[in-house]
């Protein structure tokens, strides 16, 4: 691929006045071609299946001796109708309140710990980091030991307080959050990993200047290091909002969505009618309500980050 | 930070202790399950410094299942998804960068949906598609829908876009074709992004699990989480020892490789400039 | 979405990779073999998979000419969404184990075919009635038998004997009805001096799936919770609520069981801790709680109100409709094999599982297996009085609904009538079309 014009083409707009036509031709065909491998199967596993999605929502459940038919919005009426899933929305709403800002926060918190010249932060960062290249499946299993009523490892504590035991898992108003302190447990030491990369980024006679200044550590945080980590928290945001509506691995393991529904989540809910229930027509309409809320949420924080990149 | 000002020796004391209380807290299940795998299952839930330690929870794990298979397994699926993000993901992350051609902003806008859109969400879809093509119970299978990774392209489109244009006009000087310049300049220069992108992708296909089972079904395509599997959902109940030393096994090649190889895992993250 | 339209497609592409010589694995040689993939679930530890393993190859070197490819598929759970996955697909096994009560579920898909059908000589039919009708009630429906027993348990109640001691009672005698449950479970229960239990005279877990230890509790009262159709449940019958009341008032009037759901995964861990005196578990617990009990233990019979009473669980052998009769027969001769006295005298010792028919107790391995381990032989004596597991056409919809139940009322967010009402007006609206 040797050719004279081709560097003009990828020079951009301050080439404008010399392009060509067949120049830019040329661009649009090698913009493609690079892109469509990963376009390909994008389309094949993204776009095609999520679209299958919604246009299966309209449509019953094929069962043995009756096949699919038409049933305009049957299952979203359903929908509607089903307290499961209303119970299943709030869950995801306090399991995305109980995580999110709680991993954000504790993970800029260890960031700026191990950033900083704390003794044995090399410890610090291994403690902090390891249980995110662990398996949700184990780990949920292994936290089921900590929440177990009497012997379990929170209820001993409990216990040298003379506290009584207490049945985590197994009570309505508690289980949700057992699954909360898993997830936030498990995520916050990845998310640090994002600020401590853009940490270092933030060059130290910033910091320098400020003490010199006298301002405080918390001023010079709030003033500076926090508004320059702004796309970083973006970004972790955008990242964590997706997760709490993605991950259902601990949910199978630690409660199966009991007592009664208190545990259940919308991912959750949608694998029971999927492939408990085989109702896939209904949970066709519950993915595209799903669907939804994730297009919603993370595409406009997308592009409040990628614009925040681009005019840095 | 703490060479910031008015260092006072108090708050730092205190702010060193309160970090080393968090650590502790987010190693305790981590120093939990070591201690567990390694002793007999009635200390499982009682902790005696004179219990006796013993490999036979990791001899009971190992024939429970044919873990030596699901290892071979993994390490091929992880290879292949990696190396085949690294492909797709440059070239994609290349035209987005340095090419403006037509539909570029819908087709880096309609890249992004996967991002929120995983493959996880999209199962029983995808399992159509796979056996349209034929290729059921394969490790092709497992890896299809991750090649093409929007978080990949992103990140390495924003890390192109930082390669000075004089550098490529240089190597256009020089004669070389845009994937000769792409070859050259910019894939050296995104290397530490290669290698923070390459740490993610391992560990979290080391550890994907519903898909893995959902398409496959034979012991010699499953992947090991599959395989531990079999200690949750027992009608026996909860054996920790097992569940544990099961863990460790199957982790054990992330666990030592990150333990050795973090520092330069977090510097590769640093240089990468992710924020 | 139209099948015949996907079934095109499929065969398109199948159809190419053929010409491009790519499907050439795909396709199964022509030879005089003939091959059954057959998937297992596994719900107990220990090394099935090589058992199962095992099985397959002494099966082939005993019948040349006939291979079964075990394929582990999971869990129960796992096993049922695959095949019917597959199903679709195209791609299902033609012998699996799948649990017991998913026979409407297969049925209505129509899945498998009846083992009535592809059993052809009399010996094959006496082999049929071979089994325990305990267990043969999940297998049956409309005049068909469906499913062949395999790897199937009856939850019992364990005790252990020191504490029973301590508490002065007989560590040999078991509570035998529920007033004696409570009585027992009153003296069991301690405190310390702040009030805090530090010991529950039982527990009977509540996670997951409630309703299987629950049908003891109404099987005791003198109910069977479903109709043999599948088709109509009545968990809104008086008989039912008191049930559930009685469970509910462990907790929270005698103070004898934990409050809220108490998991099922953790409770033998419980038993062993000693921190509960009496449990309610599946035999398939045996083996687990006999090799790590640091104590003496009981293993009886569960306690009888009207009348004794409990539940049957765990998989069936299915046969699938996608196979060829040569597929079939093979599935047939596997399944007699596996279901062989000694074998699956071998297979409960094994696994914990209760061997399916009376033959297999009757083995010299079993009997000397039984004369080590009495408590094997409970599950066995319970059988007479064991009824068929909640089974009903949407099954897995209809016991959700029943479990949300249940576990409201035993958290307390709902009383028991109200709790059981609600369930019964859902399963009612679920099962209605099938009443046709």
């Amino acid at each position: 691929m040797r050719s004279k014009g081709w560097g003009v083409l990828i020079a951009g707009p301050r080439a404008g006045a010399r392009v060509t036509r067949s120049a830019r031709n040329m661009a649009h065909l090698y913009g493609w071609l690079l892109l469509l491998p990963a376009a390909a199967l994008l389309a094949l596993f993204t776009h095609y299946p999520a679209l299958g999605t919604i246009y299966h929502s309209f449509y019953s459940t094929p069962r043995a001796n009756r096949p699919s038919v038409y049933v305009g919005l049957d299952n979203y009426q359903s929908m509607v109708e089903d307290p499961v899933f209303w119970q299943a929305v709030t869950n995801n709403l306090i399991f995305c309140i109980g995580t999110i800002p709680a991993s954000i926060a504790l993970a800029l918190l260890m960031a700026v710990w191990v950033n900083g010249k704390i003794r044995g932060r090399g410890l610090l960062r291994t403690a902090f980091f390891t249980p995110t290249i662990l398996p949700m499946i184990a780990v949920a299993n292994i936290w089921m030991f900590f929440y177990t009523p009497d012997y379990g490892l929170i209820d001993q504590i409990r216990g040298l307080f003379g506290l009584p035991g207490f049945n985590w898992l197994g009570t309505r108003n508690t289980a949700l959050w057992c699954l909360i302190v898993v997830t936030v447990w498990k995520e916050a030491g990845f998310f640090m990993i994002f600020y401590l990369a853009a940490l270092q980024q933030i060059p130290p006679d910033l910091s320098e200047a400020a003490a010199i200044e006298g301002s405080s550590r918390w001023y010079f945080f709030r003033r500076v290091t926090f508004p320059l980590l702004m796309p970083t928290t973006l970004f972790v945001l955008v990242n964590a909002v997706i997760n709490s509506f993605r991950m259902v691995d601990h949910v199978v393991v630690m409660t199966r969505g009991g007592p009664d529904n208190a545990t259940s989540l919308l991912l959750f809910h949608i694998y029971e009618v999927g492939f408990k229930f085989w109702d896939v027509g209904y949970a066709a309409a519950l993915t595209v309500v799903l669907l939804a809320v994730l297009a919603l949420v993370a595409l406009g924080q997308f592009f409040a980050l990628d614009r925040r990149i681009h005019y840095r | 930070m703490s060479a910031l000002a008015r260092p006072s020796i108090i708050g730092d004391a205190l702010e060193t202790a309160g970090a080393w209380l968090l650590a502790l807290v987010w190693a305790l299940p981590i120093l939990y399950a070591f201690w567990t795998a390694f002793h007999p299952g009635e200390f499982a839930t009682r902790f005696s410094l004179l219990a006796p330690w013993t490999l036979e929870n990791f001899a009971n794990a190992w024939n429970a299942a044919p873990f030596a298979r699901y290892f071979l397994n993994t390490v091929v699926l992880v290879t292949m998804i990696l190396a085949g993000q690294l492909v797709l993901c440059t070239l994609a992350a290349y035209a987005f960068a340095r090419f403006t051609f037509v539909g570029h902003n819908v087709a880096f806008a309609l890249v992004l949906v996967q991002l929120m859109i995983m493959p996880d969400v999209l199962i029983v879809e995808n399992y159509r598609t796979m056996r349209l093509l034929g290729v059921l119970d394969t490790t092709l299978a497992m890896a299809l829908p991750y090649m093409a990774s929007a978080f990949g392209i992103f990140l390495l489109r924003q890390t192109f876009k930082t390669v000075p244009r004089e550098l490529d006009e240089a190597a256009r000087v020089e004669g070389c074709g845009p994937l000769q310049t792409l070859w050259k300049v910019y894939v050296p220069l995104a290397k530490p992004v290669y290698i923070a992108f390459g740490l993610v992708s391992v560990s979290y296909h080391w550890n994907n699990f519903l898909w893995p089972l959902i398409v496959t079904n034979s012991v010699s395509t499953r992947p090991l989480t599959v395989g531990l599997a079999v200690f949750s959902g027992s009608d026996q109940g909860i054996d920790w020892s097992i569940i544990t030393a099961a863990t460790f096994l199957s982790v054990a090649p992330l666990l030592v490789a990150f333990l050795l190889f973090q520092r330069q895992f977090v510097q590769s993250f640093m240089q990468a400039g992710i924020k | 979405m139209s099948k015949s339209w996907t079934t095109k497609l499929a065969t398109a592409a199948l159809a190419a990779a053929l010409s491009t010589g790519l499907g050439g694995v795909a396709i199964a040689p022509a030879a005089a073999q003939t091959e059954v993939s057959f998937y297992y679930p596994i719900a107990v530890g220990g090394p099935v998979t090589k058992i199962i393993d095992q099985m397959a190859a002494d099966f082939e070197k005993e019948n040349p000419g006939l291979k079964v490819k075990p394929i582990y598929s999971g869990s129960y759970q796992d096993t049922i969404t695959k095949v019917l996955t597959a199903l679709k697909g195209g791609d299902a096994p033609q012998l699996s184990v799948i649990l017991a009560v998913d026979i409407f579920t297969l049925i209505d898909e129509d899945a498998i075919v009846a083992i009535d059908d592809i059993v052809k000589t009399d010996e094959d039919r006496a082999w049929l009635k071979s089994f325990y009708p305990g267990f043969m009630e999940n297998s049956q429906t409309g005049g068909k038998t469906w499913g062949v027993p395999f790897q199937r348990s009856t939850p019992v109640l364990y005790w252990n004997k020191e504490l029973f001691k301590e508490a002065g009672l007989d560590p040999e005698k078991p509570p035998r009805n529920w007033a004696e449950q409570i009585e027992f479970a009153k003296k069991l229960t301690k405190r310390d001096a702040s009030g805090n239990t530090t010991q529950w005279g039982i527990q009977i877990p509540s996670s997951g799936f409630p309703y299987w230890l629950f049908q003891g509790f109404t099987t005791q009262n003198g109910l069977r919770i479903m109709n043999t159709a599948g088709t109509q449940t009545y968990f809104d019958d008086p008989r039912v609520i008191e049930a559930l009341q009685y469970w509910i008032d462990l907790s929270s009037v005698h103070k004898v069981h934990p409050p809220g759901i108490t998991e099922w995964g953790t409770t033998p861990r419980d038993f062993m801790e000693r921190k509960i005196a009496m449990m309610w578990q599946t035999t398939g617990n045996l083996t687990n709680v006999r090799n790590n009990a640091k104590f003496p233990f009981g293993v009886g019979m569960l306690p009888a109100n009207k009348t004794p009473g409990a539940p049957t669980g765990g998989g069936n052998f299915y046969v699938f409709k996608k196979s060829t009769p040569a597929q079939q027969e093979a599935s047939l001769k596997f399944m007699k094999w596996v279901t062989q006295p000694a074998r699956a005298a071998q297979w409960s010792i094994d696994t914990g599982y209760v061997a399916v028919t009376p033959a297999a107790w009757e083995t010299d391995v079993m009997k000397k297996y039984v004369a080590e381990f009495p408590a094997a032989l409970v599950a066995r004596d319970q059988l007479q009085h064991a009824v068929a597991e909640l089974s009903t056409h949407d099954n897995q919809r209809v016991t959700k609904v029943f479990n949300d139940g249940l576990q409201a009322a035993l958290t307390g967010a709902k009383p028991a009538e109200q709790a059981m009402k609600d369930a019964q007006r859902e399963a009612d609206r679920i099962l209605r079309p099938y009443r046709r």
